[in-house]
């Protein structure tokens, strides 16, 4: 088996042959990651998705998982995923244990299997005391945790996560990435999942493609985006007045020195291990340092610095985003 | 991912082995579990036919018009002998109006029996009526697939290995059981209401109904599944079944027999499909049983059932993926 669990080459769909929703994209996630698709709605994160779990097919280009080609071996790739829509899914007028033993049949899990993995699944996401309660009564929370149990039915060497907290409340969400790491840590997957969430990229996925426009603009480990910013912000202000602007520029790491009221703002790489050298070689000079602040550069500022706007900018109105999402399966459809 | 996990891994992917009978049941059993539990749509269905039935079914009397009591003539009838060809020259005729009133009847009961088949007319439109309510249950049933496509549902389907042709018959067996069953509350009610079954009537007889209604069912679900199943929307299948309805009731054999309808519809009438299943129909409870006339339904039935089912799975195969 190769390391590169998911492969997209040159992987591009186009509606109704005008909508470019995802244009030749590439890349690739290895082995027991979790990888991460972040960027605006609408900027075709869900088309990637669809087309790598064989709903959608590419108009162009070509995507593997686990060496299974989505086109021509849809079949075989359908059979070792797990897939967690955006919507919920799962059928309001059935239990969550009705619905979790439709999936196992739609993967034709042996019954008495079944039975015993629907039964260890709700235990997992905490649900099994709403076995048997109709899934029309559940809250939004709990339908997630239905759906992520359905997506492990058929104990899925790849899990496909679409936005698995749109829509949830910040107690939820944080819920929610606790049992992705559980479930990660328990059965070993690798993960692909689509975010417009900043901060639920940064927590949980080990690589991320930013995705705006069809296009992937980057591709990294979360850290490994911000140290391309140029690493962190630390300022300092010392007692004595006077200008310690070339000491500090003379420190390894220090890329950008500036003075502002009276302190200094630096641009460091790596400014964790930065900020005691700066600190020692002031002293060593006879200054002092009476305050010091560290700020990590967050995925904001690599969005900001990558799409050249915010990702909040980016997000539409309520009313804006449903019309898009309607236009879009119309297209979809036609 | 470490050398036991992966053997998990694969034996898992061992494990799935769906199969066409295996999803087609699932799938299946879901939609016939939600429709039980939702009996006022049930009741909704039924009602339809059955106020055509209770209401048009009996105030349309046509028998009635040719009863004695309608055609209602005086006790005696005179006729100047001038009027009378045979015996000659008598001054005047009296009739027995009573007796004239009844040889009347008794030709109309002919005529009756002669356009419909049965002496009485609401017999005859009930039949109709089961055939009403195959058509409307499958087609509402096939608009099923545009809300599994909306809430989502359809595309998780499709993410599973499960046969494709397995999503389709699941839609198509619901929306056949389903006419199966409110046709056959529609049988037991026309009965109560005064429906006449034939002297060759048996209880055998209702499994051929079933057989019929199955076919028609099939193939009537397998083409509205196939012309929702791009949409996105209610709309353009509500708007197409209101507007076929109508004209596939009216030109059919449900309310009045094709052989005195104009040419042109009578044309339309004999590809309608409705006429057969409701031809099948009335020939097994009503109607004395006559062999040829039953398998020149049947074979139509069965036909239509056929091609529209293959139509219905290559567009599946064709569109559910997209």
């Amino acid at each position: 088996m190769t390391d590169e669990v998911i492969k997209a080459e040159n992987l591009t769909k186009i509606f109704n042959k005008s909508l470019v929703a995802v244009d030749h994209i590439n890349f690739s996630v290895r082995e027991g990651e979790i990888f991460g698709f972040l960027g605006p709605n609408g900027a075709g994160k869900t088309t990637t998705i669809n087309m790598l779990i064989t709903v959608l097919k590419p108009t162009e280009g070509r995507a593997s998982v686990l060496g299974f080609d989505v086109v021509k071996q849809a079949n075989e790739v359908r059979k070792v995923i797990g897939v967690v829509p955006q919507e919920y899914t799962a059928d309001e007028d059935l239990t969550g244990y009705e619905n979790i033993i439709l999936c196992a049949d739609l993967y034709g899990i042996p019954r008495d299997i079944a039975k015993k993995r629907a039964l260890e699944l709700l235990e997992l996401v905490e649900l099994t005391e709403f076995r048997d309660k109709r899934v029309e009564t559940y809250s939004g929370g709990m339908r997630r945790r239905l759906e992520l149990a359905c997506g492990l039915i058929n104990r899925p060497k790849v899990l496909f996560l679409d936005e698995p907290t749109l829509g949830l409340d910040v107690q939820t969400r944080a819920a929610t990435w606790e049992y992705i790491r559980r479930l990660k840590k328990e059965y070993g997957m690798t993960i692909f999942m689509t975010t417009h969430y900043l901060e639920e990229a940064d927590a949980l996925c080990d690589r991320i493609a930013i995705i705006d426009h069809g296009k992937i603009i980057v591709t990294g480990s979360p850290s490994e985006l911000k140290d391309s910013l140029g690493g962190d912000i630390i300022t300092i202000t010392i007692k004595e007045n006077a200008d310690v602007t070339d000491i500090i520029r003379s420190v390894e790491n220090v890329k950008e020195v500036r003075k502002e009221n009276g302190s200094y703002r630096i641009k460091a790489a790596k400014g964790e291990a930065t900020a005691p050298l700066i600190i020692e070689a002031l002293r060593r000079k006879g200054f002092t340092v009476t305050r010091l602040s560290l700020t990590e550069p967050t995925l904001n500022e690599v969005y900001l610095e990558y799409t050249g706007r915010a990702i909040r900018d980016t997000e539409e109105s309520k009313e804006a985003f449903r019309m898009h999402r309607i236009t879009l399966r119309r297209a979809r459809a036609g | 991912m470490s050398t036991a996990s992966q053997s998990k891994a694969t034996n898992a992917a061992n494990e799935c082995r769906p199969s066409l009978a295996r999803g087609l049941w699932a799938l299946t059993y879901r939609e016939l579990k939600k429709w039980l539990k939702d009996p006022v749509m049930l009741i909704m269905f039924v009602l339809q036919p059955l106020i055509w039935m209770g209401l048009l079914g009996k105030s349309m009397n046509i028998g009635g018009l040719f009863s004695a009591n309608n055609i209602n003539l005086p006790p005696q009838i005179p006729i100047p002998g001038k009027d009378v060809l045979s015996p000659p020259g008598l001054p005047v005729v009296v009739l027995n109006g009573t007796a004239l009133a009844q040889t009347f009847a008794q030709m109309g009961s002919k005529i009756m029996e002669n356009t419909f088949g049965v002496t009485d007319y609401f017999s005859f439109m009930a039949v109709g009526m089961v055939s009403m309510i195959v058509m409307t249950t499958t087609m509402f049933s096939g608009m099923s697939i545009v809300w599994d496509r909306r809430l989502g549902f359809l595309e998780k389907v499709i993410s599973t290995p499960v046969s494709r042709a397995a999503i389709i018959f699941a839609k198509i067996l619901n929306a056949t059981f389903r006419a199966m069953f409110q046709a056959s509350v529609i049988l037991a009610l026309a009965y109560l209401l005064g429906l006449q079954l034939s002297s060759s009537f048996t209880l055998l007889n209702l499994l051929g109904v079933y057989a019929a209604i199955f076919l028609l069912g099939v193939g009537l679900s397998a083409v509205f599944i196939a012309f929702s199943i791009r949409s996105t929307r209610m709309e353009r299948p509500m708007q197409f079944i209101s507007l076929i309805t109508m004209p596939l009731m009216f030109a059919s054999n449900t309310f009045f027999p094709t052989k005195l309808m104009p040419d042109w519809m009578q044309a339309i009438a004999n590809v309608n499909p409705l006429t057969y299943l409701t031809d099948a129909i009335r020939r097994l409870t009503i109607l004395p049983l006559d062999a040829s006339a039953l398998i020149w339904d049947f074979t139509y039935l069965g036909l239509f059932a056929a091609v529209l089912t293959s139509i219905g799975i290559v567009l599946a195969w064709r569109y559910l993926t997209r």
